[in-house]
């Protein structure tokens, strides 16, 4: 893999670029791997690169139906955090938060990761529990949160209103300072590079129509484009589209899909490096490095694929974001978009075998993937060489449905996940 | 400053009124009329902007929504600062403070343009991804560098003075765009006597027929406009909105429109009107006459002020009477090029060039500059452009005949404007809004919308057909479509005749080829206003980004304010070309909602300020303020937190309510709660289905407390309902969840169990609720009732209608601070008259009035829950010690049943509530503290559940809490330990929730 480095511009810029590898490879897929995981998005990217680098299995293929980091990927509000209640998914997002932390190094790949905070304000006195107990959670998990009052917040976030005019005036706010922001198409891009480099075939615009199942066990899946693709293990992370594949193989999930939106304006001056939520007025927002403020909206009550969402849901979450942040009414509104984001009952992904022998899925992040890409890449890829779930992902398994063991994280999740 | 560049006459400006205008604090003089960038060009301004990443001089280069360059700062007061206005979309008006935003010292002098002239060649596409990487710990200062340099415009720092509307339309027809087809389309539709709304984002109807000297009937074509808007304004059922975008095209015909009021007017909207507003509208049918973007051609230094595309040459001689420039060279792949040439040569000014790229076309447009003797070089190109701050040359050379190669030797030429065209790109944005793919074609050299499943025309440009005439029919066609569609008569209409002109076949040609290859060659820019050039999107397709997408977000191609009007076609057939590829099989990337930009004002209209989410009062509000209650806000209401007194705290105010309570009687107002009347033959079937407990044998007069759950069995609301008939109940909910519980109701009802005859009504604020509680409370109704309210005639959990204070009341007998209470319901009409009468007759027995505070304390110190503050979603009936609130022997089952009995949730060592005492007597164990076993033990530390309510108990003299402990139920009398925040530790001893009267005896007396 070509290293990346100020000094490598410099030494490019003179030959005008013209230099450069490629990325990534183009391969025709072989006609049989040991691992194929379905689906080129973060996840699926992040799978493969600690497949080849953790586990040494570099017989891999990723099939991606049509460009990498295409889906959720590149359709994201880009927080990372790890502050969640409950002991397993505070394991899980922590997990995750470590290896973000170092990760542009890892995969020599600048994935922007900024560590400039995320705040939950809180406007009730049931928020102020909610976050308290928050806190006094992750403080004995070992993860930084804390209270900070609405003076101190004033101070920290001059453009946030929190004064006693707002309708919901801010009593306070938990920030966890070692979350913040990344690029998310540099997260694909990272992994993808870094996978390919070790040997994984990244194989683009290749549509899975078929799973290969013979007495309970997957041997391999049936393509559009290629025909069928033998694998002893499959690996299936295609975040919206889980229920589909789930049903090729026979089985249904305990996902619905929903087309979740968001929106950015136009680029600004940055007056806000940090992300700020709000659970109980239903926004929130963070500024890019580009200058654009980035807006996650809700999602439509309704399920369906089509990657847009509801015109109403974005006028109540720009109401909400004018609210805490008066300064904004007169900035323009840019863009909007919708992704497909499957959402289990209790707001916690899966990270499972299931009733197929070799078959194993990563899916349900609902709303909150993004932050979870190095952990659930990591620990998905631990599952795939295993054949077992990584102690880690064990709780996430689709068993809980049956057992009733759910990770109820709508609280922490909210909206804003 | 004179206005160097106007003409001394033409043009849709009145010179009788001028105007004068700011533009980096210096002032300047347009007319009405003008646009802020067409006043600008009058004046001579050339530098407008910095490019975002090489700080490079930019100018105006279009006339309308695709302008890249000149995006502005607007506003003369801090207050009504507006980023990012596109100046060539402002309408002018006196008093209009502008300025440029970026570049220092200056715009024109920048300093940074010395660093993106160095280190350009440094910010390949995707540098940042390739370093800031080393050392890991100064990424925060390297990023602090970046954001430093982002954003274009800024926010204001004050409160947005204006306000913003929306309004809910609907009609037969909605054309986007009032062009020559749109008003074809219009004129149609409204003698067909349609409901017509017609949109389009200038400020006056006309399109592309206010820019050109183009004749209809022999006449001005803008005397046919102005007969058709007056035709247009005499019907009821026409709506016609101009400065207004279409800007979404959402699912079943679902359109937004930005309507903008008072811009035009002045820096703030005029007293009484609102800014802006938007228009939701559905439309039956919808007629897309949206026209055509012109392309400019990538060529090197194609972004010199004083570059500019063909069209807006013509458009600011033609509709503004400036020309934006002395000595013009025009380099075309088409006929319409020409135009401009012939527009320019008109003014009297100098055309030195027109280069076009094809060899001999023969086209009436070609002829008449032939015949005007104009300087026509076949065959070629400008290769390059010379100057920096203003075009100051050209490089002419000649083109291989696919236009690949530069081929012969290099003319020098003197000129000060270039205008290109590449030919046009239909404005199919909106009609990719709702998912349907554009289909390229080869004859048009474009994408034109694709299939579609919207009841949706297309008229015009957006058709790739250019030709007035022919966009005049396909108007009237698409009208009479419409009418046709929505069951109305065919129209009579007559077209005007327009001149139809011999066009000859354009060149598709899109990059300029240079001498030297693409990476080497002086910048050629694709995408302006995000700096990315051709040899940028070259380098992402050899390093592999192949996808269009891919190109587009590695080199942030079409990510700018314009999203690519004016790039995007050409970055994808650089991207072609780079991958040996077709245009349509490289594909394209996807166009979303906005089509311009809008105010976050404008989409939120009222919903701002106070009504934002409207502050909900009781009956008895005013009363709570007069008494100096401090208030909380639960769901959308404000209720009495509580009541202090002069020099107390808070801690006294509810130590004196609590003790007036257990001691005397207080007063709640309690009107808050959620109320949902169910009726129906199958309404005490339906409750049984929803609540955990059992319904079937309530009996008309009783009440009873009901826990609801979700499918997995966690309870997440409660309340008491009440049996007022054999097939009429009313049910309470807590405050917050009122809502979610009624549409769970109805989602059941409608979706699961349609089949059950039973009726919703939400009758929360047509009651208000008076709570008087505590030993002197039956004394207190006495006074106000003739009815025998004695233990005897009205038992706990009874309710009765009577009459209180003259008033129609229901009571219920219910208490959630365990001492006798009564609470009274009346019409909310009567609620104040009856609590007053109610503090009158209670001053003898001590009646104090308490907040959601105090009833929080009293409730804890019976261990009664609150749903919401006691539940998390991840507790069931059992886990709360409330499997008395169960019933298994239910015919149907129930809500939740299935779900709490999974093994899960009937295994041990569960979390359940239990109460807490601490060690010493006056600490009060803060809310959401986490427990443990033993603090000392090794990290990290198991948590073993955590605190849900605590209060310092001034019946009890001690604190009182209750929480959560695995296992809690079976570990009475053990300790746990709660490690906080700043270090300490609090130990407390695992004890039964209800701390006060755990034999209900006060309640029932």
């Amino acid at each position: 893999m070509q290293k990346y480095s100020g000094f490598g511009l410099f030494k490019h810029s003179l030959t005008h670029h013209e230099n450069w590898q490629r990325v990534w490879r183009n391969p025709t897929p072989k006609k049989k791997y040991d691992v194929i995981i379905i689906g080129g998005g973060g996840h699926g990217l992040a799978t493969a690169y600690y497949l080849a680098k953790e586990h040494g299995i570099t017989n891999v293929a990723v099939l991606e139906k049509g460009h990498l980091g295409g889906g959720n990927a590149c359709r994201n509000t880009t927080i990372v955090r790890s502050n969640y209640l409950w002991d397993e998914s505070a394991a899980l997002y922590e997990h995750s938060m470590q290896l973000w932390e170092g990760l542009a190094q890892e995969l020599n790949y600048n994935v922007m990761f900024s560590q400039r905070g995320v705040y939950h304000t809180c406007h009730t006195l049931q928020d102020m529990r909610s976050n308290e107990r928050l806190v006094a959670a992750n403080r004995l998990q070992g993860i930084d949160n804390e209270m900070v009052d609405a003076e101190q917040l004033q101070k920290e976030i001059p453009s946030l209103d929190c004064s006693k005019n707002a309708r919901y005036p801010i009593m306070g706010a938990s920030v966890q300072r070692r979350a913040g922001n990344a690029r998310h198409d540099a997260v694909a891009w990272g992994y993808a590079r870094a996978a390919d480099a070790l040997g994984v075939d990244l194989i683009q615009s290749c549509e899975v129509i078929d799973m290969e199942i013979s007495d309970g066990k997957i041997t391999g899946v049936k393509t559009k484009q290629y025909g069928v693709l033998k694998a002893d293990r499959v690996g299936c992370v295609v975040a919206g589209n889980s229920g589909v594949l789930a049903k090729m193989a026979g089985f249904e999930l305990p996902v619905e899909s929903h087309p979740l939106q968001a929106l950015v304006s136009e680029p600004i001056k940055p007056f806000l490096d940090t992300v700020v939520m709000s659970n109980h007025v239903h926004g929130y927002m963070s500024q890019s490095d580009k200058g654009d403020l980035v807006i996650g909206a809700g999602i439509d009550g309704w399920v369906g694929y089509g990657q847009r969402g509801s015109y109403g849901i974005i006028e109540h979450t720009i109401q909400a974001i004018v609210e805490m942040f008066p300064c904004t009414s007169r900035v323009r509104m840019n863009r909007q978009w919708g992704g497909i984001v499957d959402a289990c009952p209790d707001a916690s992904p899966i990270i499972s075998e299931t009733p197929i022998k070799n078959l194993f899925f990563n899916c349900g992040w609902g709303t909150g993937g993004f932050k979870g890409t190095p952990g659930s890449g990591n620990l998905f890829a631990h599952t795939l060489a295993d054949g077992k779930p990584h102690p880690i992902a064990e709780p996430f398994s689709i068993q809980r449905f049956h057992t009733g063991a759910l990770i109820d994280e709508h609280g922490a999740a909210g909206v804003a996940h | 400053m004179t206005q160097q560049n106007r003409l001394t006459s033409g043009g849709r400006i009145d010179r009788s009124t001028p105007l004068t205008f700011t533009y980096n604090g210096k002032q300047y003089k347009g007319f009405k009329g003008d646009t802020l960038a067409s006043a600008m060009l009058a004046n001579g301004i050339d530098v407008v902007a910095r490019s975002f990443k090489y700080s490079r001089p930019r100018g105006i280069v279009a006339c309308g929504a695709e302008e890249p360059n000149a995006v502005l700062q607007l506003g003369a007061t801090e207050a009504t600062q507006v980023p990012n206005v596109r100046a060539t979309q402002q309408e002018l008006f006196d008093g209009l403070v502008s300025a440029s935003t970026n570049g220092w010292p200056s715009v024109d002098t920048d300093v940074m343009g010395m660093i993106g002239k160095m280190g350009g060649n440094m910010m390949p596409p995707g540098f940042y991804y390739k370093t800031f990487m080393f050392p890991e710990s100064l990424w925060d200062t390297y990023e602090s560098m970046i954001r430093k340099a982002a954003g274009i415009g800024r926010a204001p720092k004050e409160k947005d003075p204006d306000t913003y509307d929306a309004i809910n339309q609907h009609c037969d027809v909605m054309i986007v765009g009032a062009g020559p087809a749109g008003l074809a389309a219009a004129l149609t539709a409204a003698r067909g006597g349609a409901r017509v709304i017609i949109a389009d984002e200038q400020n006056e109807f006309g399109g592309s027929l206010l820019n050109s000297t183009e004749q209809l009937d022999g006449k001005p074509a803008t005397e046919w406009v102005r007969a058709v808007v007056e035709e247009l304004s005499t019907y009821d059922d026409v709506l016609l909105l101009p400065r207004s975008t279409v800007n979404g095209y959402h699912d079943h015909n679902f359109l937004t429109i930005h309507e903008r009021r008072t811009d035009h007017l002045a820096d703030i909207a005029p007293v009484n009107t609102v800014r802006q507003r938007m228009h939701r509208v559905r439309a039956k049918w919808v007629v897309l006459a949206t026209g055509a973007h012109e392309r400019p051609l990538v060529y090197a230094n194609n972004d010199v002020p004083g570059c500019m595309i063909t069209g807006a040459v013509s458009a600011y001689i033609n509709r503004y009477g400036v020309v934006p420039g002395n000595e013009l060279v025009v380099m075309t792949t088409n006929d319409y090029g020409y135009q401009a040439a012939l527009d320019w040569a008109d003014a009297g000014r100098k055309v030195v060039a027109i280069v076009d790229t094809r060899e001999a076309a023969v086209g009436d447009r070609t002829e008449a500059a032939r015949q005007r003797g104009l300087n026509i070089i076949s065959g070629s190109a400008v290769i390059e452009v010379q100057g920096t701050k203003r075009v100051t040359g050209v490089s002419v050379a000649g083109l291989s005949a696919s236009g690949a190669k530069v081929i012969g030797s290099v003319t020098k030429l003197k000129a000060d404007t270039v205008a290109t065209s590449g030919g046009w790109s239909p404005v199919i944005h909106l009609s990719c809004h709702t998912g349907s793919r554009p289909v390229w074609s080869d004859s048009v050299v474009g994408f034109l919308p694709g299939p579609t499943v919207q009841k949706q025309l297309t008229a015009g440009g957006i058709n790739g057909q250019y030709e007035t005439a022919v966009a005049l029919q396909e108007g009237l066609d698409a009208g009479q479509k419409a009418l046709a569609e929505v069951g109305l008569a065919v129209a009579d209409v007559v077209l005007p005749e327009a001149k139809t002109l011999k066009v000859a076949a354009p060149m598709s040609l899109f990059h300029i080829p240079h001498l030297k290859p693409t990476s080497q060659a002086p910048k050629q820019f694709v995408d302006y206003q995000t700096d990315v050039t051709a040899a940028g999107i070259e380098i992402a397709c050899r390093e592999g980004f192949e996808a269009i997408e891919h190109v587009k977000r590695y080199t942030a191609m079409g990510f700018g304010t314009d999203q690519g009007k004016l790039g995007n076609i050409n970055g994808m057939a650089v991207a072609a070309k780079a991958l040996n590829k077709t245009i349509p099989e490289t594909g394209t990337t996807v166009f979303r909602p906005n089509y311009t930009p809008i105010a976050f004002g404008a989409i939120i209209g009222r919903n701002a300020g106070a009504l934002f989410e409207p502050e909900r009062y009781t009956a008895m509000h005013k009363w709570h303020v007069e008494q100096g209650a401090m208030f909380e806000d639960v769901g959308q209401w404000k209720r009495p937190w509580y009541y202090p007194q002069k020099g107390e705290s808070m801690q006294q105010s509810l130590n004196r309510e609590c003790m007036a309570v257990r001691n005397a009687v207080g007063i709640l107002d309690a009107s808050t709660l959620g109320k949902i009347d169910v009726q129906g033959k199958d309404a005490r079937e339906f409750l049984g289905r929803v609540y955990s407990n059992a319904w079937a044998k309530l009996a008309i007069g009783k009440c009873r407390y009901g826990l609801m759950c979700g499918e997995d069995g966690m309870v997440f609301d409660d309340g008491v309902t009440a049996c007022l008939g054999e097939n009429h109940f009313v049910m309470t909910t807590t405050t917050g969840g009122a809502a979610h519980v009624y549409e769970w109701l109805e989602i059941y009802h409608q979706t699961e169990w349609p089949e059950l005859e039973v009726y919703f009504n939400t009758v929360t604020d047509h009651w208000s609720t008076a709570t008087i509680t505590g030993p002197n409370s039956r004394k207190l109704l006495e006074e106000l009732t003739d009815f025998d309210v004695s233990n005897d005639n009205f038992r706990y959990m009874d309710w009765k209608q009577i009459t209180v204070a003259g008033v129609p009341a229901r009571v219920f007998r219910i208490s959630f601070t365990g001492e006798l209470s009564f609470e009274i319901n009346v019409q909310a009409n009567y609620g104040m008259a009856v609590w007053e009468k109610l503090i009158e007759a209670g001053a003898k027995y001590g009646l104090t009035p308490y907040g959601t505070e105090t009833m929080h304390v009293l409730r804890a110190e019976k261990g009664f829950i609150i749903a919401g503050q006691d539940t998390d979603g991840s507790v069931h009936p059992y886990d709360l010690g409330m499997g008395w609130c169960v019933s298994n022997q239910k015919p149907f089952s129930y809500i939740g049943k299935r779900g709490m009995n999974r093994s899960d949730c009937t295994r041990a060592n569960r979390k359940q509530l239990v109460g807490l005492k601490t060690k010493d007597p006056k600490q009060v164990i803060p809310e959401g503290s986490a427990a443990v076993l033993d603090p000392n033990g090794p990290k990290p530390l198991e948590i073993q559940g955590h605190i849900s309510s605590s209060y310092w108990s001034e019946t009890l003299g001690h604190s009182i809490a209750m929480g959560f402990i695995k296992g809690g139920l079976d570990k009475m009398g053990e300790t746990v330990y709660y490690p906080l925040g700043d270090g300490t530790v609090i130990e407390a001893e695992i004890c039964s929730p209800i701390f006060f009267d755990p034999k209900g005896e006060r309640q029932n007396v």
